[in-house]
């Protein structure tokens, strides 16, 4: 791989042991994966932020680098935290692992990352632009970027997003490069998509089968960007797509080849045995909606729904802190909280403690989230819209 | 076999295969080394000190960070063969020292064969 002079400094430690260490594992990516050169970057996202994902074992790491005074070059925010940053107790976290989550903050904030715990950056603050070459590693904030924006970015780790943070680049390969963002299957979609966890079953159903190949989808005639976002994050999840087209409806879609593709046929009762599939259980004990993070528009729809009602159960809406402080001013808040609810803001029912807090069935409308939750949260699963969801806990 | 390297070292071991992709976040706990996927056909199996074998990775980013911390807690595999690594396993193996080769005819390895990984010369031989 070509570097210049100063990257050659950089890897012989002139900036430092920790510039160096990060670089190494740059430049051995791009090596392993055929990169000409590093390329600068516009944004990064840094996945492994819960206390829950990375242990102890993460957590030193992060604070050994930040202790020797590296900070990011670009803007830099992080995936979910393990809990609620602000409101934890109050919500009911557990105070040792608040403890090490905090210290992992900490780490974060000291290297200048801005400590906003979100997998929906493109909602928060943090939007790159059409063919903008980014380093972003949450799965479905990775194919989101990839696919809705066009915007240019592997699936990276959370250590390579943050060597790539620190260092300001990142290899240049895979998805950055125009070649590799061709469709390599087509889906054909004839079902009914009415719900955003339709739009996660297809995700879950088709991301089984192409695992890391790039989709075309066909037959889909209309999605907004929450449904979209559910889309991606289940493909992710249940595959490794980081990259999806949609015929009409997403900025690449008319721009790439799309002949003699292998076809994949989606029909309704591939939809419906999804659903069965992904719903180990029966009578959630709370509703964890906002996989990923809520957007306004998802939040609103729960308000209208909830307004003047009572809940049986806990319900939380994952979101960001900065969607939260929206939804605070308007009063769905206040509305959501009358009905028993929570808005959680800066974590989600993947990346919490849940299964320590009392919790054994999770109702979730999210493919990506029903995928994660028997293994991370030893959670039993209800898989159904929204609606069905709330309906049942009234 | 030759393929190609992903993370330099050496090792010899008991093979364990999986013919399906594994996620490590929420796949492998990172304290035991067992796997925990539902419905996995490892789910249940242990890789400590294992020649993990597997087409390739799948799932959530934050696999790397399980991959070093199953080093950590000394639980990791001997070394890690794949069909093809993404780059959520390579940036782990890098990151732990654990010696990984991919683009390797994993079809050809089964569970309990023992097998040596040279990853520095990038070879794979049953024993």
């Amino acid at each position: 791989m070509y570097l210049t002079q100063e990257e050659e400094k950089i890897l012989d430690g002139e900036k430092g042991d920790v510039l160096e260490r990060m670089f190494r594992l740059l430049t051995r990516l791009g090596d392993i994966y055929g990169a000409d050169k590093m390329i600068p970057i516009g944004s990064v996202q840094v996945a492994g932020v819960s206390y829950k994902s990375i242990g102890d074992p993460g957590t030193e790491f992060l604070e050994d680098i930040a202790s020797q005074g590296a900070t990011v070059q670009v803007l830099t925010f992080l995936n979910p935290a393990g809990m609620d940053l602000e409101n934890w107790q109050k919500i009911g976290f557990p105070n040792d692992f608040a403890t090490n989550q905090l210290r992992i903050m900490e780490a974060f904030k000291k290297m200048g990352i801005v400590v906003t715990s979100t997998c929906t950056p493109y909602l928060a603050g943090n939007l790159p632009r059409f063919r903008e070459h980014i380093a972003w590693s949450e799965s479905s904030a990775v194919s989101f970027s990839n696919s809705v924006i066009g915007a240019r970015t592997n699936r990276e780790g959370g250590p390579s997003a943050l060597a790539a943070a620190l260092c300001g680049r990142t290899p240049n390969y895979g998805l950055h490069l125009w070649e590799n963002r061709q469709p390599t299957v087509k889906i054909k979609v004839a079902a009914h998509l009415d719900f955003t966890a339709d739009f996660g079953a297809l995700g879950w159903y088709v991301g089984k089968q192409v695992k890391n190949k790039i989709p075309y989808f066909i037959g889909i005639q209309e999605a907004n960007t929450d449904q979209l976002k559910a889309l991606g994050a289940a493909m992710a999840a249940s595959g490794a797509v980081a990259l999806y087209h949609v015929e009409g409806l997403t900025p690449e879609a008319d721009l790439v080849k799309t002949k003699g593709l292998e076809p994949i046929d989606v029909l309704q009762k591939d939809i419906n045995e999804t659903y069965e599939k992904l719903s180990s259980g029966k009578n959630p004990d709370i509703v964890i909606l906002g996989c990923p993070h809520a957007s306004l528009r998802e939040i609103q729809q729960v308000t209208d729904f909830l307004k003047g009602k009572k809940l049986k159960k806990p319900l939380w809406i994952c979101t960001s802190r900065m969607m939260k402080e929206v939804a605070d001013r308007m009063g769905y808040t206040t509305i959501i909280e009358k009905a028993g609810g929570n808005i959680v803001a800066d974590t989600c029912m993947v990346v919490s403690p849940i299964e320590k807090m009392g919790f054994k069935t999770t109702g979730v409308n999210s493919g990506k989230a029903a995928n994660y939750l028997p293994g991370f949260c030893k959670q039993e699963v209800v898989f159904a819209n929204m609606k069905k969801l709330v309906e049942a806990q009234l | 076999m030759k393929g190609r390297m992903i993370s330099p070292g050496k090792a010899k071991g008991e093979a364990i295969v999986s013919k399906e992709s594994i996620g490590f976040y929420g796949g492998i706990d990172a304290k035991t080394g067992i796997v925990i996927e539902k419905g996995h056909p490892l789910e249940g199996k242990c890789v400590t000190d294992k020649i993990l074998v597997f087409p390739c990775g799948k799932g959530s980013t934050v696999g790397s960070y399980v991959i070093y911390g199953l080093k950590k807690n000394g639980v990791a595999p001997k070394a890690i063969i794949n069909k093809e690594t993404e780059t959520i396993v390579a940036t782990g193996v890098i990151l732990a020292g654990i010696p990984c080769v991919d683009h390797i005819d994993i079809e050809q390895i089964n569970t309990g064969d023992i097998v040596t990984v040279d990853a520095d010369h990038a070879t794979v031989d049953l024993v």
